[in-house]
């Protein structure tokens, strides 16, 4: 597979020996690590999940800087937890970066091909190239304090690309920016992870730059991987309350006969996907509707009764977080916010069409 | 509107901070007097030196060839010992704050020990273990024929037993205030542990390391138990400045003063010189 020919990853990706193969178990105390990951060349993987899920320990268990206590981790066929971390075709952008500070940034990126064997004046030449295709050459000789943000981001990609490695893993790499550099930072790598042959791997909590960075998502919640698939798959088919939430959608667990589904929440709900089963359902805040009556003539089969336990701006709209029969969250204007005389504690009555849920098979 | 910026001085601090001071108000009186009463203590001996040196003959005292053995070989056995300590001290100290192993405490602590032991054990020590009879001195003697008491190593060697610690505290501290991610981050981009030491965390210690050297040189240098132990008294061989002045002030008690002001200056110029490094070490 070439970088520019991808295919979507159903079932089992980078089956050949190209690529990432690997099953990562880190024990550590009560915490256990265990997820699968595989690429081929040419992929962007990302590892999406909360804060304390475990994606960092598998960043470094890639990269040797924790060992494995089980499993498996092969790059092209090599078995890469034999060897030592220095000897591993892996390069790392970490979160802070951590460029050598007193290194100019070509002497940072200058670092890995010397300590591959190659000579200095050699490994310079390189590291300008590489800073020039980052559009650095006029920072080359900053030290990494005079660095922006940004530029600092840059130059710990040139560095790690250096060596070219066959594993490229990146911790967070947006985390430490502000917003208005993380979208032009996102943009630029888009660019540079698509140009890279081999897999990379990125850790985030984001689920935009994951889904903007990566084709293909591994969701890890409590080191293991709930979840994985095409962004768009996973933005419309969320399996876990974590990524409902992130991809903004109510989403609850049920039993399907045909076209109602009775709710393990409580109530039941119509739909319009005829199935049997358990399944999950799943619509957006802005399919419901919000009454301050019991809504008589409206052709909303899926009616509950609610308050309101919380209210949050969210640009022009206001999320209205509810509790009662089905907890679930609601979008709806400031002008109909003021209209219902929406606050906490409030009784509503909300309504959702069928027509705009969406059920699928758990 | 912007006349105080002009002048570079910030106009909010300067009206702020005689107020702030004056609302501090005084020390109470039994802190003030005993913390006045201290600082004379230190001071007044060095004002007397100042105010007793015979600076019309100072000069002629300086020149004296005995005054230039001792100064000479002051400066090249602290010197060789700062560099011994560096040699061994740094590795140790990288030991200390990198690495677990069982009993590493008890180890930091026998490192620390000489930093509190009264120099004279120390010379009776080094005796025990390196003179001619000692532990290991006996095989240096018969295999190497090497006699390391009463000769000017001895005196390198005594000097660097006792400032050794001041340097790998030093060190050991700026280490474990250094992020060790810093060695991760070499690791992945093929760097082997001594490389990663050599070209990331060694530049990044410097100044820790120097302010540890100069430390460890100033001790050194005036070193007097463990050296007149170990080493003996031999002028030009084994004689340093400290046991320089103190023979003097028997006979020739100018002389000694004389000598005393040429290590208080270098000690104030160490100070000044530690400062700074210790300003950019943190």
């Amino acid at each position: 597979m070439t970088g520019t020919l991808k295919l979507p990853h159903e079932g089992t990706p980078g089956s050949s020996a190209e690529g990432l193969d690997a099953r990562l178990v880190v024990e550590r105390g009560a915490f256990r690590l265990d997820v699968t990951l595989t690429a081929a060349p040419g992929d962007v993987v990302a590892l999406l999940g909360p804060n304390g899920a475990g994606k960092t320990t598998a960043l470094r268990a890639l990269a040797g800087l924790v060992p494995l206590t089980g499993g498996h981790l092969r790059l092209d066929g090599a078995e890469l937890d034999r060897m030592s971390p220095e000897s591993r075709p892996v390069g790392v952008v970490f979160q802070d970066y951590l460029l050598f500070p007193h290194l100019s940034a070509l002497d940072n990126v200058a670092f890995g091909p010397r300590c591959h064997g190659v000579p200095k004046s050699q490994a310079r030449a390189q590291a300008a190239v590489w800073l020039d295709r980052m559009g650095l050459t006029e920072h080359s000789s900053a030290k990494p304090r005079r660095l922006s943000g940004g530029q600092a981001q840059r130059v710990a990609l040139a560095r790690a690309l250096a060596t070219r490695p066959r594993l490229l893993l990146l911790d967070e790499p947006l985390a430490a920016l502000d917003a208005r550099t993380r979208l032009d930072v996102r943009a630029q790598l888009r660019h540079h992870l698509a140009d890279f042959e081999a897999v990379a791997l990125l850790v985030t909590h984001d689920p935009l730059d994951a889904m903007v960075l990566a084709d293909h998502l591994v969701v890890v919640e409590d080191g293991r991987v709930v979840q994985e698939g095409t962004p768009s798959d996973i933005a419309r088919h969320p399996r876990t309350d974590y990524i409902a939430h992130l991809v903004g959608l109510n989403l609850y667990r049920g039993e399907a006969e045909g076209h109602s589904v009775r709710l393990d929440a409580g109530p039941g709900i119509t739909t319009t996907e005829d199935l049997t089963g358990p399944v999950f359902v799943a619509f957006p805040p802005g399919a419901v509707t919000l009454h301050r009556d019991r809504p008589t003539g409206s052709s909303a089969r899926n009616v509950w009764r609610c308050e309101v336990a919380g209210l949050e701006t969210h640009g022009d709209q206001i999320r209205a977080d509810l509790a009662g029969e089905l907890p679930l969250a609601a979008d709806l204007t400031t002008v109909a916010a003021a209209e219902l005389d929406l606050r906490p504690g409030a009784p509503v009555w909300a309504t959702v069409k069928a027509a705009q849920t969406h059920a699928y098979p758990a | 509107m912007t006349p105080p910026h002009l002048t570079g001085a910030p106009a909010g601090p300067r009206t702020d901070r005689p107020r702030r001071r004056r609302a501090r108000g005084g020390a109470p009186l039994p802190l003030l007097l005993p913390a006045l009463a201290g600082l004379v203590f230190l001071v007044l001996p060095l004002v007397a030196l100042l105010i007793r040196a015979p600076w019309r003959s100072m000069p002629e005292l300086l020149t004296s060839p005995e005054v230039w053995q001792a100064l000479q070989l002051s400066l090249v056995s602290a010197t060789a010992a700062t560099a011994v300590s560096l040699v061994f001290g740094v590795p140790l100290a990288w030991l200390l704050a990198r690495v677990e192993f069982p009993g590493r405490g008890f180890v930091r602590a026998l490192v620390t020990l000489p930093l509190v032991l009264p120099p004279v054990v120390g010379g009776v020590a080094l005796l025990l273990a390196l003179g001619r009879n000692g532990v290991v001195g006996q095989w240096l003697d018969s295999w190497f024929g090497i006699t390391l008491p009463f000769t000017t190593t001895g005196v390198v060697v005594a000097e660097a037993f006792v400032a050794m610690p001041f340097l790998v505290i030093s060190v050991e501290g700026t280490l474990r205030a250094a992020d060790p991610r810093y060695e991760e981050a070499a690791t992945t981009l093929g760097a082997s542990r001594f490389t990663a030491f050599r070209r990331v965390t060694l530049p990044l210690i410097a100044p820790g390391i120097a302010a540890g050297a100069v430390l460890a040189w100033a001790r050194a240098l005036g070193e007097f138990g463990a050296t007149i132990t170990f080493a003996g008294n031999f002028p030009g061989r084994t004689q340093t400045m400290p046991l320089a002045v103190y023979l003097a002030l028997q006979n020739d008690p100018d002389a000694a003063i004389a000598l005393s002001l040429v290590l208080l200056a270098v000690s104030i110029a160490v100070l000044a010189g530690l400062r700074d490094r210790w300003m950019t070490a943190s």
